[in-house]
């Protein structure tokens, strides 16, 4: 418990009537956050909804237009030296030197943090070691790769062990195997007993990390749950078809429609509905329905939504 | 994961600390990308050759005898295009989002800017000590010695340091480093070629001579001239100040201004 202060507030993170107007744009909406500490806590929504600029505010680099904030019990406005003494912040895009190396790089910021001498290069070091660095730790930051420049930021990040890290879109254009071993990182980390704030577009990934999704549209926040309850929230079951003719799916969107009394979601490529079934029973009347009317179908199962589809009874918009 | 167990911070450096950290980043930025020298002393040492040989006998009746009044405004010229490079270095650092960074630290808020300046002042007297070296061996005598050729490195760094304010304010303004480049280069041309660094301003029109003679940029030539030559009075050196001083007090607490609103 080095660096986590023992005070009083119980709440990682947790903000009121958050606002942040860029002219006549209001980013920021009133927003009210809780997050419970050593929790993955993911902000979910579309781009341009707000994200961002929330987290910019409760890191200190956004001065909020209403509303207030603590941060590890400190509060945002009044004690912003202590916020920035127990967080830590990785934005969108690396922010990294790319002329420096790696090691450089690390050092640098250890000794922003106060190591002195030999003790910051052994941190970078350390550092370096468990991002599985070392062997690039002499090359400048510009011949790495996507993901390492991401791995290197976030170690960054942790220089000191900070009470809240907030992520922004930490896997946002890295390949599957860079992005499963930042999960895997950030997994690792909140087992270590940071709280991580993050950011993301991405519904499998909040899906896959948060204990709780908070879900922003707008600059509002439209709603906040565990994944299982705004799972729950939107509806018990989801019944997936897949039309084995095309010429056939705007028919087989009426008779669901009709059957089940929801509306009917139709996947990205087209070929699939998804729609609310509130029991079996009725989900296999609606099918009866559709292969009495001679329709063909290629697939069919019945599940849980997955967020994609929450986030669209949510908003009423497809998938951000 | 021995680099993930709990790691307390050390006790908190000083604001001076924290700006040495940032000169040791100017100083690695020299280490890794040498050809910013190349950058910054081809174009005097082109100038230097060019107006020596070419125009030299011309305007001064010989090589030699031109070079003698030419290399301390060279010197001048180059510090102040080198200041350019800082406000790129900073506008590229800000686009990169490499100052989120820096400015969520708990640090003296300051420091990047103070590292900036130290880099600077790297710059300025490597640049300038190749510019002089050149000119030595081309046959340039400073008649004031050692001791003048240090002091008219001191009013030159001076130069640079108050320079280096104009570009650090349009580096933190401009979000694109090619722009701050061309900015800075369409604002020192003028300056520049409309000053005492090249020609000696009796040939030119009144109205030009006018502007010429109060031109920031002759007076801190022609105290570089003094500084060197022996012959450097203290209203000279004083007058030529002016301008560094002023744009310093001036865009000093512009740049912090700046820097804390955004």
């Amino acid at each position: 418990m080095a660096t986590a202060e023992m005070n009083s507030s119980p709440s990682a993170v947790q903000a009121r009537g958050l606002v942040k107007k860029f002219g006549d744009l209001c980013a920021v909406d009133g927003i009210d956050l809780d997050v419970p500490r050593g929790m993955i806590f993911a902000i979910l929504g579309p781009n341009g909804a707000g994200k961002t600029t929330l987290m910019r505010m409760l890191a200190t680099l956004l001065r909020p237009d209403g509303g207030s904030a603590t941060v590890m019990g400190h509060d945002l406005q009044a004690a912003p030296g202590e916020v920035r003494a127990s967080i830590a912040m990785t934005g969108q895009f690396a922010s990294l030197d790319e002329d420096l190396t790696g090691r450089e790089n690390l050092m640098l910021l250890a000794r922003l943090w106060g190591f002195r001498g030999k003790s910051a290069r052994e941190r970078a070091d350390q550092l370096l070691a468990t991002f599985d660095l070392s062997e690039a730790a002499t090359k400048q930051v510009k011949d790495y790769s996507g993901g390492m420049r991401r791995r290197l930021d976030i170690a960054a990040s942790l220089i000191v062990t900070p009470g809240v890290l907030f992520l922004d879109e930490p896997t946002t254009g890295l390949d599957p195997v860079a992005r499963k071993s930042v999960w895997s990182m950030i997994r690792q980390l909140a087992g270590s007993g940071v709280t991580i704030l993050l950011t993301t577009q991405y519904m499998d990934e909040a899906d896959q990390l948060a204990g709780r999704i908070a879900v922003i549209d707008h600059g509002k926040k439209i709603a906040e749950g565990s994944p299982r309850e705004l799972k729950v929230a939107t509806g018990s079951g989801f019944l997936h078809v897949a039309v084995a003719d095309p010429n056939q799916l705007e028919e087989a969107a009426r008779l669901l429609e009709a059957r089940l009394g929801a509306t009917v979601q139709r996947s990205a490529e087209g070929g699939t509905l998804a729609v609310v079934a509130r029991t079996p029973k009725d989900a296999n009347a609606a099918l009866g329905a559709l292969i009495d009317a001679g329709i063909e179908l290629a697939d069919f199962s019945m599940g849980s939504p997955s967020l994609e589809e929450v986030f669209f009874a949510l908003t009423g918009k497809a998938k951000p | 994961m021995i680099g993930l167990t709990q790691v307390a911070r050390p006790p908190a450096p000083s604001a001076f600390s924290n700006a040495l950290v940032f000169g040791w980043r100017a100083v690695l930025k020299f280490k890794h990308v040498p050809e910013q020298l190349f950058d910054l002393v081809m174009t005097p040492i082109m100038f230097t050759l060019l107006f020596t040989f070419v125009f030299g006998g011309a305007l001064a009746g010989s090589p030699g005898n031109y070079l003698q009044v030419f290399l301390p405004g060279i010197l001048v010229q180059t510090v102040m295009f080198n200041a350019v490079y800082s406000g790129i270095g900073l506008s590229t650092d800000l686009s990169k989002g490499l100052f989120d960074r820096f400015r969520s630290l708990p640090i003296w808020s300051l420091a990047p800017f103070a590292g900036l300046m130290v880099g600077d002042m790297l710059r300025h007297t490597i640049a300038g000590g190749i510019i002089l070296t050149i000119g030595l061996i081309l046959g340039y005598r400073p008649e004031a010695g050692i001791v003048g050729v240090l002091s008219a490195f001191v009013m030159l760094i001076t130069v640079g340091f108050g320079t280096g304010w104009v570009f650090i304010v349009l580096g933190l303004l401009v979000r694109t480093p090619t722009t701050v480049m061309t900015i800075g280069f369409t604002f020192l041309f003028p300056l520049i070629f409309a000053s005492n660094i090249m020609v000696d301003p009796k040939t030119m029109p009144t109205w030009l001579r006018a502007f010429v003679e109060v031109n920031p940029v002759s007076l801190m030539t022609s105290a570089m001239r003094g500084l060197m030559g022996g012959t450097a009075t203290v209203e000279q050196v004083g007058i030529a100040l002016i301008a560094p001083v002023t744009l310093t007090v001036l865009l000093a607490p512009l740049t912090i201004w700046i820097y804390r609103r955004q």
